[in-house]
């Protein structure tokens, strides 16, 4: 009963993205996916990815909110680890025998088409920003993901005041709202 | 009301900003106006897919953070691969193809050779010119001239070192943590002493532990006491080639601190179509040979080599994969056998100024006289 409660508070924790939760989860988990990988034809540079993925995995699904504590942390980070490093192994052609120890395993499908597609729409966000080019990318960056307010941003890049820096802001959001939504509707992220 | 007006008002009313009042009028206009009515739906969603990514790369960046974190306080054993470990797993990943690259390697390897003693065009090199600054010969001989004077002077002195003056500037990164750098041939192949010096101005001592002239590669390993080995590389290296058109970034040291360069790839080879290099437009000066140059991954592309005389921002970059294959022949001295470059860049997806943040630190000043 102990463990359970504190398994909800770590996933509350990761939720929030604290970082001593996520170091809490990273260190007791990490070992034996990085066993499993290794003994499965992968690196430790593999492992290091496929575990990070399963995290990011673990973080989009409590943050959704619809995460049932039905199984323990540890079992689900397996689960996502074994899968996902079925698939690229798949993709590698590298496949070769089956990974092995079947048992306590949840079934993970779901999550991770729902985990790759949203890793498809990031990675448009993630080439949509990029194409902008200078001072597009950090003026947008700075407004929408750090969250600057207007007058600080226009100081920090030298804009006379922040109407400037709104007007200049505007017409970067609407290129890149443009390329975003061409791709989003097309729904790839090919060029 | 003009256009970036009404967007501030969508994203306040959004953002639930706005006080009842406004709300309210907000909230007829949008009955009334199905094209403010439309931009609020295509906001909603772009703000939130924009949020959803904003918080997304903080996760990962701090997941990368830990993972360093507890790699360097020894809480997880992310250690290479070493011994039977590795070539276990290397056998297992490589088998079948290690038997048919063998066989394929026989054959080809007498027909390359007898093609090459007899297609071999003579070197045309002139211009093209190496990227390494060569510090004012008059300049040299005076201080070599007062380096004698003191050395005559104080024979006993035992820092000769520091006395010798520079004679060529070049620019050198990090392959392993542990002090193996790579930089050009050209940089280091006329110097007795070598030294690096990194961007807070700190100076080590280092060794050419291998030099390739040919395909103008160079590892040096920085042998110095006061060097503190960094626990990883924030950068991998590619061992594939890169696509024309990539965005790539260059760190050099033509000038005293650290110099940051942008542009693309624009050729898969190098000068009259050399194969060992490609071709990238950037700006670089003297001293920038022997730099890295980026993707927008952060990874190590090519190493900064010599640009076209007659021509502005053509410069040529030795291909990546020559990196590791120098490193394989460094492997066979055992004294380096268990050295281990990574191909995965940790700072992929980070904004540009947090990748040069990260990668700065590990790219360095390579002095030679």
């Amino acid at each position: 009963m102990k463990q359970e409660i504190n398994e909800q508070a770590l996933l509350q924790g990761l939720a929030r993205n604290e970082t001593k939760a996520v170091e809490t989860i990273y260190r007791e988990n990490y070992n034996s996916i990085q066993a499993l990988i290794i003994n499965n034809n992968g690196s430790a540079d593999d492992a290091k990815d496929i575990f990070q993925e399963a995290m990011i995995v673990l973080y989009e699904k409590v943050r959704s909110g619809t995460f049932e504590l039905n199984c323990q942390i540890k079992t689900y980070v397996y689960s996502v680890s074994r899968r996902l490093w079925l698939k690229r192994l798949q993709q590698l052609n590298r496949y070769s025998a089956p990974v092995e120890n079947l048992e306590g395993l949840v079934p993970v499908e779901d999550e991770i088409e729902a985990h790759e597609q949203r890793n498809l729409e990031f990675d448009m966000m993630n080439k949509a920003i990029s194409s902008l080019g200078e001072p597009c990318k950090s003026l947008l960056e700075a407004y929408y993901l750090q969250k600057r307010n207007m007058q600080d941003i226009a100081a920090s890049f030298g804009y006379t005041n922040a109407d400037n820096a709104k007007n200049q802001k505007y017409k970067c959001l609407m290129r890149l709202k443009k390329i975003f939504f061409s791709h989003y509707k097309n729904g790839t992220s090919d060029e | 009301m003009n256009d970036v007006q009404i967007l501030e008002a969508v994203e306040r009313y959004i953002r639930g900003e706005m006080n009842p009042d406004e709300r309210l009028y907000f909230e007829n206009l949008r009955k009334t106006n199905t094209e403010v009515d439309q931009l609020v739906v295509e906001h909603t969603l772009f703000l939130q897919q924009m949020n959803r990514f904003g918080e997304w790369q903080k996760f990962r960046s701090n997941l990368h953070d830990v993972h360093t974190n507890l790699t360097e306080t020894g809480k997880i054993n992310s250690a290479k691969l070493t011994g039977k470990a590795k070539v276990v797993y290397l056998w297992n990943r490589y088998k079948r193809v290690t038997a048919i690259a063998a066989t394929i390697a026989g054959v080809t390897a007498l027909t390359v050779s007898s093609l090459v003693t007899t297609f071999n065009p003579a070197p045309e090199n002139a211009k093209v010119k190496e990227l390494v600054k060569k510090v004012n010969d008059l300049d040299t001989k005076t201080k070599q001239l007062d380096t004698k004077i003191t050395n005559a002077d104080k024979k006993n002195n035992k820092k000769p070192i520091m006395a010798t003056p520079v004679r060529y500037n070049g620019t050198g990164f990090l392959i392993d943590a542990k002090g193996l750098m790579i930089t050009n041939a050209h940089v280091v192949k006329n110097s007795r002493n070598i030294f690096v010096q990194n961007n807070k101005g700190e100076q080590f001592k280092a060794i050419v532990v291998r030099l390739d002239v040919a395909r103008d590669v160079a590892i040096i390993k920085i042998d110095d006491d006061n060097f503190k080995q960094f626990p990883s590389l924030p950068y991998g290296i590619r061992k594939t080639s890169s696509e024309i058109a990539e965005p790539i970034f260059t760190l050099g040291f033509p000038k005293n601190e650290i110099v940051y360069g942008e542009g693309y790839l624009s050729a898969k080879t190098g000068y009259n179509g050399d194969t060992l290099s490609c071709q990238i437009a950037v700006a670089a000066n003297p001293g920038n040979s022997g730099g890295p140059v980026f993707n927008h991954n952060g990874e190590v592309i090519g190493i900064l080599s010599a640009k076209e005389t007659d021509a502005e921002s053509t410069v040529f970059a030795v291909q990546s994969k020559y990196i590791y294959q120098a490193l394989e022949e460094l492997k066979k001295n055992s004294l380096y056998q268990h050295t281990k470059m990574s191909a995965k860049s940790s700072v992929s997806g980070l904004s540009k100024v947090q990748q040069v943040k990260k990668i700065q630190d590990y790219v360095f000043m390579v002095k030679g006289d």
